[in-house]
């Protein structure tokens, strides 16, 4: 069997960062991500609650890219989903267009927001999410554009602006991991980004350049663990068996 | 019992410049896009629209129809962004509330049950709050936490579209979200439905659970029958979104040469050319 690439040792940390979520609704944005809590459900999670991406719960275990294939065993419409944000049985990976030091988000607009530069989707339900439930990024292009010093539109909150909102922001604040096509990070105790994992092949430094702002580095830093045989069976047969991930991130 | 059913330019005559309108459905699905053409057609202006936004904002930002947008995402699902909303906001040519996609929700839910907020977290550390400077925090009268206090989205006319109706205003959806249909027309002062087929109200059960009756004649002002109303967004089960056309539409929305072209042939007419259009672009399709 050939050796894992680059974007499946991506799908492999997407999948560990649901690992020991139980039952929550894994909502993942971008293909490794959907791939990986598939895959995590399929094996080390399997209480993972997946929807559709319409307005149903389905069990089982899909090809992405196609129809859902499974027992549906919930009404998801977009009502139930915004209840269960609030409630808290949720946990998102977003795909942040900024996302700066404390993990303040931007999907919004780049530049002013009274005539944005670029205007992109608009904040969703990112400001939500991120006071209400776990939220997680992916970031498929790891770069100096992305990684900012300031984010333009704070859409998903970071840690620093949760604090300063203060108890109400910070109750079910709970930001998670940011994976990239380069390493792992998640947060130190500052609540600011920390490296935990560079991906086989990238170096401490190529993700230093990378990285707009200084980041929280450990005196040693590990390589992102491979997927198992039995992972890479999964992803590339059954999970992906188009190849879709090579699209979002190239070996 | 009345008879409310009208045409989608009856709707219109109803509706003034200045007003604020809410339009239901959600991104690229179940648009009211029918009555969205009549107002396109008319001499409205001034408009706030509050929306789940998709092409429906798209073309009446494109139309100049629009002052305000109050929106959360302006999206056409499979196309991300509506190319109009995109020129309209880099212009800087309208105005415009930004929520978290809850807080309008939420907003539609207070004017629905006749408050002037409701309070939430969502909102709280982000942006939502300094872009919108008029946006109020709220204590909590038992604790000590702080919300974010949603100001009520009161609606003056709420657009939405369903799969049937009959002729009092009692709709259903046939599909698998309502989204929050059912909340634009309680928000609003007067709510107006168009549907795929207008039906006597027992045909309305005889197939389908009566949980998809979400919206009760005593909340809507006008029904219009209007087949394919929502193309080119979807109404599922009758169809799909068109994205064939709507690549089409998202296409020409990047060049003004090509948007006339689009307008020519497809939004110079009545809502009966429209549909002559499409069905013609559709049969040419499959001939070619």
């Amino acid at each position: 069997m050939a050796p894992a690439t680059r974007a499946e040792v991506c799908v492999i940390a997407c999948a560990e960062a649901y690992r020991g979520n139980g039952e929550v609704i894994a909502s993942a944005f971008g293909t490794i991500p959907a791939i990986g809590v598939r895959l995590a459900r399929h094996t080390f999670e399997q209480d993972l609650v997946i929807s559709d991406g319409e307005a149903h719960g389905v069990r089982g275990t899909w090809a992405v890219g196609g129809p859902a294939e499974g027992e549906i065993e919930a009404w998801m419409p977009f009502s139930a989903i915004f209840n269960l944000v609030w409630n808290g049985k949720r946990h998102i990976m977003m795909i942040p267009t900024q996302l700066d030091v404390y993990g303040n988000s931007n999907i919004s607009a780049i530049g002013d927001h009274a005539a944005p530069k670029v205007q992109l989707l608009g904040v969703r339900g990112a400001p939500g999410n991120s006071v209400y439930h776990p939220t997680s990024y992916w970031v498929p292009a790891h770069s100096t554009r992305v990684f900012v010093p300031r984010v333009d539109m704070v859409s998903g909150v970071g840690n620093d602006n949760a604090t300063k909102a203060g108890p109400a922001a910070t109750k079910h604040h709970d930001l998670r991991h940011v994976v990239t096509n380069l390493a792992v990070l998640d947060y130190a105790d500052s609540g600011r980004l920390r490296l935990v994992s560079v991906h086989p092949g990238v170096s401490v430094d190529d993700v230093v350049a990378a990285t707009g702002f200084e980041l929280e580095i450990p005196e040693s830093v590990p390589q992102t663990r491979l997927p198992s045989v039995e992972e890479l069976q999964l992803i590339r047969d059954v999970i992906d068996p188009k190849g879709l991930r090579n699209k979002e991130v190239s070996a | 019992m009345s008879d409310k059913t009208m045409t989608e330019d009856d709707v219109v005559r109803r509706l003034r410049s200045g007003m604020t309108i809410g339009i239901g459905g959600w991104g690229s699905r179940r648009k009211p896009m029918s009555l969205v053409r009549a107002i396109l057609r008319s001499d409205l202006t001034d408009l706030t629209i509050v929306s789940y936004g998709g092409p429906d904002v798209g073309l009446l930002c494109a139309a100049g129809k629009v002052k305000k947008v109050i929106f959360g995402f302006v999206s056409l699902d499979s196309i991300a962004l509506d190319p109009h909303f995109r020129a309209v906001r880099q212009a800087g040519a309208v105005e415009v509330a930004e929520y978290d996609e809850g807080m309008l929700q939420w907003g539609l839910y207070a004017a629905g049950i006749r408050m002037p907020f409701l309070p939430t977290r969502a909102g709280l550390g982000s942006d939502v709050m300094t872009v919108n400077p008029d946006m109020r925090t709220v204590s909590d009268p038992y604790g000590d936490e702080v919300f974010a206090a949603m100001p009520a989205l009161n609606l003056d006319a709420a657009l939405v579209h369903m799969n049937r109706a009959d002729m009092h205003g009692n709709a259903q959806f046939l599909g698998p979200d309502l989204y929050f249909d059912d909340l634009f027309c309680m928000a609003a002062e007067d709510a107006y439905v168009s549907c795929e087929e207008i039906v006597p109200t027992k045909a309305l059960t005889a197939d389908a659970h009566p949980s998809t009756l979400r919206i009760a004649r005593l909340l809507v002002s006008g029904v219009v029958e209007a087949p394919k109303g929502a193309h080119f967004t979807s109404c599922v089960p009758n169809y799909e979104r068109d994205e064939s056309f709507q690549r089409e539409y998202a296409a020409a929305a990047r060049d003004p040469q090509q948007w006339k072209a689009f307008v020519g042939e497809y939004l110079s007419g009545s809502e009966a050319d429209y549909q002559r259009a499409v069905a013609l672009r559709d049969s040419q399709a499959v001939s070619a």
